[in-house]
């Protein structure tokens, strides 16, 4: 009973804030989002913050992370860029062209896009919808706000976030990089909404990174809608990395045309609570769809990725490794859904997911789901939770090599099989780097920084 | 070097070891052979610290010292080596990574300089050539998609670069043609010197005639029921182990 009370009451504090700023959400906003935006809250209302029992977040309780008064930046703020700060943060400096976004907003000034190649766009979804309009409304289409209530939330609530497009046949030889950025003196929630269209035969490596400046509770709730064109080709890198306080709702939909090619990799280094949706609609024959994922959780943080992957049409491949690292009292989810639809034969779909748990008190669920409606399929899942193999630590210690050191091995050997499928290869060294640092037990971030022990 | 003295030991509440005496000097190499089930592989895991056996009475000292105390790393850097009856695969921790560690940690604990990459390398081949590893199994993980002669190479092959005062071979014949097995003796040969000794665990006599032991043991129902030389392994496999059973 006390359950419902709290969902309604956290739920109408939030619907309650939505009617009171609703002119300043509506104010300067394009009409193609102010257009969603009454539709998508009616959408909210009728589903709430969810509990356990909606079936899509059983593994994850998101009240908790709506509990603190937050404040909203429902309009443009020109930040600074601290670069030096920033790097020397553990985002990885790389050969890139930079991008920031500072609580949900796209900064054009502090963004190297001058050095971007011609027709390629990235602005401020904010500028884009009211000045192109029409690129917007050729692709915005695929969250949709009645199947899930963080979208419905985030397209309520959305104003600002990127907008990157990179036109036919166009290929980017050097990464894109975009640091989403949170920064405030008080507890924030960010809402972000971004596009990415990667048109026929070009090709795009973006790298999105999440940084928080200092520690307040942060709530980020972002969707980034990507279309990938015919024999287009796409890898997302998304790099979590903030503290204990930091909760980030993330849900990604990518849809892909013919002989398209996308890779997702999500890297959760360090979080308090992470959510990733990830949904892909293979929309045209001979897609080939890999999505990794590789976790560490310690102390009480709580990740939990869901995917889901339509093959809507025949003669394509999907390809999913998820691992999870798991100390202390940390907590894990894995839900994986493939639906393959009638008539998309010849589809090839894999998924995986390993769980390794350091202690007892670490917990892991894993729910793969397999819904087929063809006949000519190839379609497997497996899952696992274990702890690090006793025998081969045995093995390395019998060699010379000392205790933690011979679980470090382990635990780099487990994540190595992900995290070699990352192309990008200043950034495959960095987070090697990076997961070696956090294995060691060292934060994933630097001793610099002000940010107590604990996070 | 090595001295066991009325050594018990359990596992999971059953006694398998039921007082083991054992004195192996600098130089020596002791064969130690019986039936299925006697004790072996339980002695040599023991020796190299494995945490399921529980050691009930009795002592071991290593140079003096005492070993069960030690942790399995510190036993190895101070000189013992067990080569596995089953050698396990560990993907994703390449081979050389692990082989550089475990003869840097050696090198650490004898207060030498730890080898660059390309010392090691070097060192690395040298010592290939010699146990006749194919190049390629060093690209790998550790003994992943190894086959069972390639894993007892392998054994042979770390037992080469980390150069033990005392060696224990598991069975590290069984399951070797006779090609594998010569070379798998021409390495533990090559490391016979008088500072340095053998423990041979093994079912056949056949390793001996290329491993040639100064003492020979016959491990049964967890103690040492006849101690002799050479002659004792060749008797052994004459006469099989009926006589041993029905005496004892």
């Amino acid at each position: 009973m006390s359950v419902t009370l709290e969902k309604v009451d956290l739920s109408l504090k939030y619907t309650a804030y939505y009617k009171q700023v609703k002119e300043e959400l509506f104010e300067g906003s394009s009409d193609i989002l102010n257009a969603q935006r009454s539709k998508a809250f009616q959408s909210f209302v009728m589903q709430g913050i969810p509990t356990r029992k909606n079936e899509d977040y059983k593994y994850t309780n998101l009240h908790p992370s709506f509990a603190p008064e937050f404040a909203f930046v429902h309009s443009r703020t020109d930040e600074e860029a601290n670069l030096q700060e920033i790097f020397r943060c553990d985002v990885p400096q790389l050969n890139t062209t930079l991008a920031f976004v500072y609580n949900g907003w796209f900064s054009k000034k502090s963004s190297a896009i001058d050095q971007l190649p011609e027709g390629v766009i990235l602005d401020s979804l904010e500028n884009i919808s009211k000045e192109r309009p029409e690129l917007l409304s050729k692709y915005a289409s695929l969250a949709n706000p009645d199947e899930d209530p963080m979208v419905a939330m985030n397209t309520a609530f959305a104003k600002d976030g990127f907008f990157l497009f990179v036109p036919k046949g166009v290929v980017l030889d050097k990464a894109i990089q975009i640091i989403n950025l949170m920064k405030g003196s008080s507890d924030l929630l960010v809402t972000q909404r971004n596009y990415i269209c990667v048109e026929e035969g070009a090709k795009l490596q973006l790298l999105l990174c999440d940084h928080s400046e200092n520690l307040n509770n942060y709530l980020s709730n972002s969707v980034t809608e990507v279309f990938a064109g015919s024999n287009a080709e796409v890898e997302f890198y998304a790099l979590q990395n903030q503290h204990n306080k930091a909760t980030s709702i993330h849900s990604v939909f990518v849809e892909q045309q013919r002989d398209s090619r996308v890779t997702t990799h999500t890297a959760s280094l360090h979080g308090g609570l992470i959510r990733n949706n990830l949904k892909f609609i293979l929309n045209g024959e001979n897609c080939e769809a890999n999505m990794y994922g590789i976790t560490f959780l310690d102390k009480k943080q709580h990740a939990d990725n869901f995917t889901q992957v339509i093959h809507a049409k025949p003669h394509c491949v999907s390809n999913q490794v998820y691992k999870n690292v798991l100390d202390e009292q940390s907590t894990g989810a894995f839900s994986g859904r493939i639906h393959v639809v009638r008539d998309a034969q010849k589809t090839n779909a894999f998924q995986r997911n390993n769980n390794l748990l350091l202690t007892d008190q670490a917990t892991m669920q894993t729910k793969p789901q397999l819904i087929i409606d063809a006949d000519d399929v190839k379609c497997s899942h497996g899952a696992t939770v274990g702890q690090i193999d006793e025998e081969a630590l045995f093995y390395l210690r019998a060699r010379g090599i000392d205790e933690d050191k011979a679980r470090l091995m382990m635990m780099n050997a487990f994540a190595h099989e992900v995290i070699q499928e990352i192309k990008l290869e200043p950034l495959r060294e960095r987070i090697d780097e990076l997961v070696d640092k956090r294995l060691r037990g060292e934060l994933a971030r630097c001793h610099e920084c002000s940010y107590g022990k604990d996070c | 070097m090595l001295s066991i003295k009325d050594l018990y030991v359990s596992v999971e509440g059953m006694e398998i070891l039921k007082g083991i005496n054992l004195e192996v000097k600098p130089g020596e190499v002791h064969a130690i052979m019986g039936p299925n089930g006697s004790g072996k592989s339980t002695l040599a895991n023991v020796l190299a610290g494995k945490e399921e056996y529980e050691v009930t009475s009795g002592s071991v000292l290593f140079d003096g010292e005492d070993l069960l105390e030690k942790a399995p790393e510190d036993r190895a850097k101070d000189g013992l080596f067990l080569s596995f009856q089953y050698p396990v695969e560990i993907p994703g921790v390449p081979m050389v990574n692990f082989l550089k560690s475990a003869v840097n940690e050696h090198r650490k604990h004898k207060g030498e300089k730890e080898l660059t990459a390309g010392e090691f390398l070097k060192l690395m081949r040298e010592k290939m050539d010699m146990v006749d590893m194919h190049p390629n199994l060093t690209n790998r993980s550790v003994n992943e998609g190894f086959s069972g002669g390639e894993k007892k190479k392998n054994e042979i092959f770390q037992m080469a670069l980390l150069e033990p005062r005392l060696a224990i071979l598991d069975e590290t014949d069984s399951g070797l043609d006779i090609d594998a097995l010569k070379t798998v003796a021409n390495g533990v040969n090559a490391l016979r010197s008088p500072e340095r000794s053998a423990i041979v665990v093994t079912h056949y006599q056949r390793l001996l005639d290329y491993i040639v032991p100064d003492f020979v043991h016959i491990l049964y129902k967890g103690k040492i029921v006849k101690t002799a030389g050479k002659e004792l392994a060749l008797e052994l496999e004459e006469k099989g182990y009926d006589w041993i059973k029905t005496d004892n």
